[in-house]
């Protein structure tokens, strides 16, 4: 019988829940690396038994875990995050010049085919690649020095790579998104890259039409339609229908367009979920009601899901990686919450219900559907 | 010459390393900062990063060195450590800075 594993990176450590297919018991493990930061862990599409982890500490810096076991052991790998060449200077806030620091991991997304091969998105912006299991890493560097680099600007939670898309159609075109720089994409395998924000408005950009400077909160992509994405930006809601050439605006009847989570339905690649947060100075739901909007129709036309959800007094956020689906027939959506509730739904998101309601706040969540 | 060197670790590092609050080093020479915590972290090497940045060899912001009631985390790291510490009388400390929630 089918079942899932969900694991949840938080402020204070991971924790790995488990059910059956039916998504109704739950088993809690953890915390793991308790105390630590846990930013993001995914777990391989080839091997789901190979799980990353990204494990950070304002006192002891970045380390990186694999376990092999689907979570239950893990072992520390390289931590070794080295810039490629003399990193030179990005924009500071104040738009001065500042060098590139490593300081965390924010995301690491594993090879669609290739268990050992694994990629890291980085703070200050930068993407990595590890083909040995996490034993080395080298960074993909042509990102980084394609040329609007100097150009790039930290958003509010720092100059960090949040989002890696692979696409499973073609090996050599990955997708990914910057704080406050933008959308990226290489069709080469990672030589070259280019800007890929046409037709986003920012605005606190001055140059409406500017090639980097984008604040994207999360990219979402559909496997079985690789050129067509969606981007829950700082404001706005964004698709585009040819790999990022272009973007229009979807964000349709949304009761606000702030958010950061934004994922695809498994089955319905014009069913979208996002989870519309008040503004960007006030980071929770309006009106105290947490809500997940769904869109049946690739954007535009949203309706608000709210049952079992809070409905008064709840003011948490929802980060940019603490929403994920299933593959299940039913499709199975997820979150976690800043809060510290990891909500699953086993329709769609018609219904929710907590899995867990008091850790501590969530920075991720990834489900890997186990067959 | 030869010494063993005690050294303390914060507790997230103990966890991490799989031993218990203090650890020894033998250290070849000069008992040096630099050469207790090179000694460390070729014994341990999942440490490698967490204490001092890999490359530069910056300790990290957070943490602070400290023997015989002594600061030590501004001094040179090729300054000889305290005879206590080379005698092994005393540990040589790495500290977590007390912040956060």
């Amino acid at each position: 019988m089918s079942s899932v594993r969900v694991l949840v990176g938080t402020r204070k450590g991971a924790f790995v829940l488990t059910a059956d297919g039916k998504r109704k018991n739950w088993n809690v493990s953890g915390p793991h690396f308790g105390g630590w930061e846990m930013y993001h862990l995914k777990g391989s599409p080839v091997d789901p038994n190979r799980v990353y982890a990204s494990q950070t500490s304002g006192w002891f810096g970045q380390l990186i875990q694999r376990s092999n076991d689907g979570g239950k052991t893990w072992q520390p790998m390289s931590n070794k995050f080295v810039y490629d060449g003399v990193p030179g200077t990005h924009q500071w806030y104040d738009g001065t010049p500042h060098p590139w620091e490593f300081k965390r991991v924010w995301h690491l997304e594993p090879s669609l085919t290739d268990p050992d091969t694994v990629y890291a998105g980085v703070e200050d912006g930068a993407l990595f690649r590890s083909t040995d299991g996490a034993q080395s890493w080298q960074e993909m560097s042509g990102l980084r020095k394609h040329g609007t680099g100097p150009k790039w600007q930290p958003g509010a939670g720092g100059l960090c790579l949040h989002t890696i898309l692979l696409d499973p159609e073609n090996p050599s075109r990955i997708y990914i998104a910057i704080s406050a720089a933008g959308a990226f994409r290489t069709d080469d395998g990672g030589e070259t890259w280019k800007p890929i924000n046409r037709g986003l408005h920012s605005q606190y950009i001055p140059d409406p039409n500017a090639e980097v400077g984008h604040c994207v909160h999360h990219i979402a992509m559909h496997p079985s339609r690789p050129n067509v994405l969606f981007m829950q930006k700082h404001w706005d809601v964004m698709r585009s229908d040819n790999g990022g050439d272009s973007w229009q605006e979807v964000s349709g009847n949304l009761p606000t367009d702030f958010g950061f989570a934004i994922d695809v339905h498994a089955h319905e690649p014009e069913t979208l979920y996002v989870v519309p947060i008040k503004s960007d100075s006030e980071h929770y739901p309006i009106d105290g009601k947490l809500q997940v909007h769904r869109s049946r129709t690739g954007g535009n036309e949203w309706e608000a899901m709210t049952k079992g959800l809070p409905q008064q007094n709840c003011y948490v956020n929802v980060l940019r990686d603490a929403m994920s689906v299933d593959s299940l027939d039913d499709c199975g959506v997820y979150f976690g919450t800043t809060g510290g509730q990891v909500y699953c739904s086993a329709d769609a998101g018609d219904s929710w219900n907590p899995i867990v309601r008091d850790l501590p706040a969530v920075l991720s969540v990834e489900v890997q559907t186990l067959r | 010459m030869t010494s063993t060197v005690r050294i303390e670790l914060p507790a997230h590092l103990r966890t991490l390393a799989g031993v218990g609050r203090e650890v020894s080093v033998e250290l070849e020479g000069t008992a040096t900062l630099r050469a207790a915590v090179d000694a460390l972290e070729a014994r341990y090497p999942m440490l490698r990063g967490t204490i001092r940045d890999q490359v530069t060899h910056q300790r990290r912001p957070f943490l602070r060195f400290f023997a015989c009631q002594e600061d030590l985390s501004h001094d040179s790291p090729d300054t000889p450590l305290p005879e206590a510490i080379v005698l092994g009388k005393e540990p040589l400390i790495v500290l977590g800075a007390i912040a956060g929630g």
